[in-house]
């Protein structure tokens, strides 16, 4: 089962430019394991020191706020597209 | 050099002066902060005093050392300094007492020039920081009255802009935003989804939006509201603020102005309570503090208040911190209570505000039942747009009236038909009771 999830541009210089993955994570709490794993810098601007997901970042599943959906529980499809949306969205390329 | 630059929030970094509204090492909002040192200074002839302001054009630019506005800029329109006037019968009616007559305020943003919401202050400051930045064109999420400002700005600066709306948006709104020549971008979605799509593409395009990558300074522009009030009360604070939230930016705003009004001697130091009003088909503010929460847990909106009609409040953990810190509360109303609530501002003080002004009033209303704002407590009330804009909302109130032939006669027996004794004007029910004494 793939997903693919979209790194906005603020953080791509954490993922060496890259803007989108596919990895074929079943849940949010995976998701961030890959994340992780895959872009170690990017860690520390995904979670704060407790380790929960940043307060402003949002995360959004076919275009529905993951929230919505379910939250940590929600159980990604095969096909699922995530996005990862700074709650105000900024910087410019 | 300039004296205010961007700063997170959260972790403190400073960004310098630049089209951004996140730190890129937290993922925190960016604020503007101020040399307010430089601003207090008596020695080099600067000082921001109550006098210089005095002596400026009564528009939102005699605050200017308060704004982040590029060297050079030169304002060019006389946005904001709307009326602030006491609201006696509507006080009367809000608190069931006349004690709270004299104590009561409307903030009248309905007038601000040049599109009838508080949104053209914002835009004003966000559009001074476009041009220095160097964008050609902007662009915005909006729930109307943003739309509104940010194409009439454009089209008096000379800068293209794209908007981006909800498609159910009132009819006005969308043609108060085409007839500046905008290009409009209907999302068949509601406002936390056009604002999703906006993020992503400001990661795309380089535009200045000015509710994204130029939000920082944008937001600067609400704070003239509170400078407005301080300085119309005659340079005091009020007890009590009610101010409409949907983003939850403006009433975190209004607090900055008085702490910043303080902060350079301008006004006396005062605890002022801030409270929110929602209306209750959208209202995750409202929610988080009822529920004693920190945190907003995000909402489908489903309300007539679509200016207020964000789920997904971009500064609701602020808002909630604002009014919490403040020893405030936060109320919200159904969509029957706005209309009532548009229909007795009208009635009673001769304002006609758009449904987020009738949320105001309807949650101020309940606010002074609760007894959470005292009669005797000065309190503004934040009307931040005009009832022309949601005239959609009162479609079937009033009944349309049969015309009559133009003959006195005519009216006469209209008049005897259509109206109780007890309505009767005056005047017409004296020479009535003249004629019978005749007879």
């Amino acid at each position: 089962m793939a997903i693919t999830v979209q790194i906005p541009t603020a953080l791509r210089r954490h993922t060496d430019g890259v803007g989108s993955i596919t990895c074929t994570a079943s849940n949010l709490t995976d998701l961030f394991s890959v994340l992780d794993q895959k872009f170690p810098a990017l860690k520390p601007h995904l979670r704060d020191d407790q380790g929960q997901i940043r307060r402003f970042l949002n995360v959004y599943v076919n275009e529905e706020d993951i929230r919505f959906l379910g939250g940590q529980g929600y159980a990604f499809q095969e096909g699922d597209e995530v996005l990862l949306v700074p709650s105000i969205a900024g910087g410019v390329k | 050099m300039s004296h205010y630059e961007l700063r997170c929030r959260e972790c403190g970094r400073g960004w310098g002066n630049q089209p951004r509204s996140i730190c890129d090492d937290c993922f925190s909002p960016l604020e503007i902060v101020y040399d307010y040192e430089a601003l207090r200074s008596k020695s080099n002839g600067s000082a921001l005093t109550r006098e210089r302001v005095s002596q400026r054009a009564p528009n939102m630019w005699r605050y200017a050392e308060l704004l982040p506005l590029p060297q050079g800029f030169q304002p060019r329109l006389p946005v904001g300094f709307t009326p602030l006037f006491s609201a006696p019968h509507l006080a009367e009616r809000l608190s069931g007492t006349t004690a709270a007559a004299a104590n009561l305020y409307i903030k009248n943003d309905a007038v601000c020039l040049p599109t009838l919401s508080f949104k053209d202050r914002v835009v004003a400051v966000a559009l001074a920081n476009a041009r220095a930045f160097g964008f050609d064109t902007v662009s915005c999420s909006s729930t109307g009255n943003l739309a509104n400002a940010v194409a009439a700005h454009a089209a008096r600066e000379g800068l293209k802009a794209w908007i981006f709306i909800p498609s159910d948006l009132e009819p006005a709104k969308i043609l108060g935003t085409n007839v500046f020549g905008a290009k409009v971008v209907r999302i068949a979605g509601n406002y936390d989804q056009v604002n999703r799509l906006c993020s992503q593409i400001a990661d795309e395009h380089r535009w200045g939006f000015v509710n994204v990558n130029l939000r920082p300074y944008y937001a600067e522009g609400s704070k003239t509201v509170g400078f407005e009030i301080a300085e119309q009360l005659g340079w005091r604070l009020p007890d009590n603020v009610v101010c409409p939230m949907a983003g939850g930016s403006l009433i975190t705003k209004i607090k900055k102005a008085f702490d910043e009004l303080i902060k350079l001697g301008l006004v006396e130091p005062k605890e002022v309570k801030f409270f929110g009003a929602q209306a209750t088909g959208c209202s995750p503010i409202s929610t988080a503090i009822k529920t004693g929460s920190s945190e907003i847990e995000p909402q489908k909106p489903n309300t007539i208040a679509r200016s207020l009609a964000i789920g997904n409040p971009a500064d609701g953990h602020y808002a909630i911190k604002t009014i919490k810190g403040s020893g405030g509360w936060s109320e919200d109303v159904s969509d029957p209570e706005v209309v009532d609530s548009i229909r007795l501002l009208a009635e009673t003080e001769g304002i006609f505000t758009e449904t987020a002004g009738g949320v105001t009033v309807g949650c101020a209303g309940k606010l002074y039942r609760q007894d959470r704002i005292l009669p005797e407590e000065t309190t503004v009330l934040c009307v931040t747009g005009n009832g022309l804009k949601t005239t959609d909302v009162l479609a079937g109130v009033y009944r349309t009236e049969r015309p009559i032939a133009p003959k006195l006669t005519e009216f006469e027996n209209y008049l005897q038909q259509t109206l109780e004794v007890a309505e009767v004007p005056e005047v017409i029910r004296a020479a009535e009771e003249t004629v019978q004494i005749g007879a």
